[in-house]
């Protein structure tokens, strides 16, 4: 997806500069490669938070709503578009607090202790609990960072370069099963790709893999 | 409103999936008139299921459309009865379906039946290790059926569903490279056994060297191209990764829509609601006779569906809950001990291993179809419990079953959970790691049960189902003793570093653990103690079959569908044989 084609449909301007900073610590750029930042993970989270699963369309939504166990599972009032609202912004008040700056400006080592101080719980947040949006921002990260380039993250298949996911599959994997201990390297693959006809698709409609150079391949 | 009243017809069933369509099958087969309602949308796999549309961790992870909607209908939890139980608010622990199929349009095919011991837990286990052995408030029971009884109905099962395995006992004889612990077949699976992966490999040769007996896990994932016994024809499965929790464009995944739903919907004498959500099945006044089910179309109108015969196979929990709703049985009460309408509801415990490695390449991504490699040396009453402080076991096996990438990468204990750290640790370990998962029974006991929840309401307004909850310590007890034994297997591997898990402190029901959530209409010899006789039919109200997990008196270690399908076949034929030539009471 080109830049321009990038429409944010929830976030404001300073969420996503919030966002930016927050997922590129979560997983940041290193010689291993881009980061969640460079991957599109913020545009991957407004997307989610404009779809149905960011006002909880398809979850049970009724009240009574007290705290209950660890084990019960979720049980906020608030959907993930409310909790990211929230959330940023009170998180942005107690840095200004803390560092007179909000979280964007602070120091990489500033930024992963408060994000520290949300994942422990030790930072309060007056409108909800920062452990849960805490909970929310990692697992929306990982999400972003590793989901089909469909919705917007894992921005040029980052994050399946990274660990040597081929994406949607061959249909010849059946013939590799005795290859033991082969490392099997290809150009990985998106939906996204096959809807812009960027690959060739045999027959069945599966794409036909491409084997990566010697030196392509992820020396990891 | 008023319900309108439609044509009467000789079988209503409720619900679409194994179960369902199995019987709505053999009772059209056998000439019936029968409808089938499912609250779920349609589906053509040609349209819905289209390449590459399923390849799609984060929709089918999460979100699919194919899950049961949790915004109309959840259930709430609580670990024991001290607790206020609060809703499931999104999906978690277990994925039940809502669509035309049901829950096996996204299973994993895992096809294992269970052991001859299962059918006898309670039985056997006091005959071999007194009653003493059987943990204060235990409710484990015998199913009131044997495994040579339903013997022939698993081959019917796994032949329809093309099951693909190697036979470890052919009428007797150990055969083998199979699972010399399974109960005799009569003969072999329609399908040859999926190879070894590389991790299999490792795993099975560790297992050798110790004396054990790994076997691949027998799939309904087709190995090879398959027509069933209704002369449908199954794609063979291209192990491309993304399988359990995923809907499959190969046609390869067995399920209802593969199966049956074909030549069912063929026949005019059968009828296919969907969008129609059963709310109660109708009782006549002295409450001995179902005389049909009400229920609500797409727009929310009320219909009734006058019906001679009405299936309840609308999985574990609606089972119970239009059970419940409708007055059929007495509803259980744990403080008592008495009632058996959600009595003995259980589920399955887990636990593992994970081994690291530096120099390996799995292609862990490859995959898929329950393919694993196991043992069962551990499960059920395979070895000796003299001296240990549980009964029951797991098996214990190695699945390749598609690594995806948000749901598989782990990272060796100790690492950070995000930053520059765990990001090399992914990268570097994503490929180079192996799971020895356990894969436990666990028994039923007083505390775990399922009822109506006083507060919390379906979008229909009617209670939501209530589960109470949590692990017994014989479950425990088993997971970290058998546990001891993986970590043995995976040092045998020369894993650079592990990391074990065994099941212990309380269930919770936020990570996906599995959708095996049985019992709350419990089938049994004697109705103090079970909601159905042994051909799944209420002791109350003999119209009405219960068939499902549901029936199930404790879980086993192994996957229930192989057996649930089977039930399936077993009652329908019960029905055929038995009760349209004499209705009524067959016990
Ligand atoms: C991700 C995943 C992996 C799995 N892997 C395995 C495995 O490898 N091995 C194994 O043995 N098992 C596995 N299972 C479990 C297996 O899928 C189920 O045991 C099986 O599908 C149950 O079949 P059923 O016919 O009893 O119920 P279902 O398939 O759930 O069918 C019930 C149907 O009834 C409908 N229904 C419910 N209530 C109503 C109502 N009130 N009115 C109308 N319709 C209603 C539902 O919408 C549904 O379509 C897995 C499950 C999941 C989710
Ligand atoms: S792994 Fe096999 S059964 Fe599973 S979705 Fe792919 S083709 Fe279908």
């Amino acid at each position: 997806m080109t830049e321009e084609a990038r429409a944010f449909g929830y976030l404001t301007q300073p969420e996503i500069r919030f966002l930016d900073a927050a997922v590129e610590r979560l997983i940041p750029a290193d010689e291993l490669g881009p980061g969640a930042k460079e991957a599109g993970v913020t545009y991957f989270i407004d997307q989610q938070l404009a779809s149905v699963w960011g006002s909880h369309g398809r979850n049970y939504r009724a009240g009574p709503w007290p705290e209950g166990t660890p084990q019960q599972g979720f049980q906020s009032r608030l959907t993930p578009r409310e909790i990211y609202r929230a959330a940023i912004r009170e998180v942005n008040v107690h840095c200004l607090k803390r560092f007179q700056k909000v979280f964007e400006y602070l120091a990489p080592r500033e930024q992963d202790e408060v994000l520290e101080g949300l994942e422990s719980g030790a930072i309060e947040l007056p409108s909800l609990s920062s452990k849960l949006f805490f909970a929310l921002l990692l697992r929306n990260a990982m999400e972003g960072y590793f989901a089909d380039p469909i919705y917007g993250g894992n921005r040029d298949k980052a994050g399946w370069r990274l660990i040597g996911f081929p994406g949607v599959p061959a249909s010849n994997y059946n013939d590799l099963i005795d290859e033991h201990n082969v490392p099997y390297r290809v150009e990985p693959v998106s939906i996204l790709d096959i809807q812009q006809g960027k690959v060739k698709l045999d027959s069945q409609g599966l794409p036909k893999h491409v084997k990566l150079k010697d030196e392509e391949r992820n020396a990891r | 409103m008023s319900a309108t009243r439609l044509k009467p017809v000789d079988a209503v069933v409720v619900g679409t999936g194994i179960v369902g369509s199995i019987l709505s099958k053999e009772l059209a087969d056998a000439g019936l008139k029968v409808v089938a309602l499912e609250r779920g949308r349609m589906i053509d796999p040609q349209h819905d299921f289209a390449s590459p549309s399923t390849y799609d961790e984060l929709k089918y992870d999460r979100h699919s459309d194919i899950f049961q909607d949790l915004s109309r209908e959840t259930i709430t939890f609580r670990n024991n009865a001290r607790e206020t139980a609060l809703p499931m608010r999104e999906m978690g622990s277990f994925k039940p379906g809502e669509a035309v199929g049901g829950t096996s349009l996204h299973w994993g095919t895992h096809a294992r039946r269970l052991l001859p011991w299962d059918f006898e837990t309670r039985s056997r286990t006091v005959e071999r290790y007194g009653k003493s052995r059987m943990p204060a408030g235990c409710t484990s029971q015998d199913w009131g059926l044997t495994y040579d009884e339903l013997e022939p109905y698993y081959d019917q099962f796994e032949h329809l569903y093309g099951v693909g395995g190697k036979a470890g006992n052919l009428n007797g004889e150990i055969q083998p490279g199979g699972n010399p612990f399974e109960g005799p077949r009569s003969r072999e699976f329609p399908n040859p056994p999926s190879p070894m992966t590389y991790a299999g490999t490792m795993f099975a040769n560790a297992c050798r060297e110790l004396g054990y007996h790994p076997h691949v896990n027998p799939v309904a994932a087709q190995t090879q191209a398959y027509v069933n016994p209704y002369k449908l024809m199954l794609g063979q499965c291209i192990r491309g990764g993304f399988c359990s929790s995923h809907a499959c464009s190969m046609g390869a995944k067995a399920n209802p829509l593969t199966t049956v739903m074909p030549a069912l919907l063929k026949q005019a004498n059968f009828e296919l609601r969907p969008l129609s959500n059963v709310v109660k099945v109708n009782l006549d006044s002295d409450r001995k006779r179902a005389t049909g089910v009400t229920y609500l179309d797409a727009s929310g109108r009320e219909f009734e569906q006058p019906a001679d015969l009405a299936i309840l196979a609308a999985y574990t929990f609606n089972n119970v809950r239009l059970m419940l709703l409708s007055g059929i049985g007495r509803p259980y009460d744990p403080d008592a001990n008495r009632g058996v309408v959600g009595r003995n509801y259980s589920y399955q415990s887990a636990g593992g291993v994970t081994c690291f490695f530096e120099e390996k390449a799995f292609n862990p991504f490859m995959g898929g179809g329950a393919r694993g490699t196991a043992i069962d040396e551990y499960n059920g009453d395979n070895f000796d419990h003299s001296g240990l402080d549980f009964f029951g076991g797991a098996y214990v096996a190695v699945a390749s079953g598609g690594a995806m990438p948000i749901r598989s990468i782990r990272v060796p204990p100790g690492t950070p959970r995000w930053g520059a750290e765990w990001k090399r640790a992914a990268a570097r370990y994503y490929q180079r790691n192996l799971t020895v998962r356990l894969h436990g029974a666990c028994q039923s006991y007083r505390q775990n049960h399922l009822d109506l929840d006083p507060t919390y309401r379906d979008a229909n307004g009617l209670p939501l189902l209530r589960m109470t909850f949590d692990w017994g310590d014989n479950e425990r007890s088993a997971s970290a003793w058998i546990l001891g034994k993986a970590e043995e297997i995976a040092r045998a591997m020369n894993p650079s570093r592990m990391h074990a898990q065994p099941t212990a402190g309380h269930y919770d029901i936020v990570p996906y653990q599995s959708t095996h959530n049985m019992g709350g209409a419990v089938m049994g010899a004697d109705p103090a103690t079970s909601a159905v006789n042994k051909y799944l039919q209420s002791w109350d109200v003999s119209n009405v079959f219960v068939i499902g997990g549901s029936a199930f008196p404790q879980n086993s270690a192994n996957p229930p569908t192989a057996t649930i399908g089977t039930l399936a076949c077993w009652a329908a034929d019960a029905i055929k044989d038995q009760y349209l030539k004499r209705p009524g009471a067959l016990v």
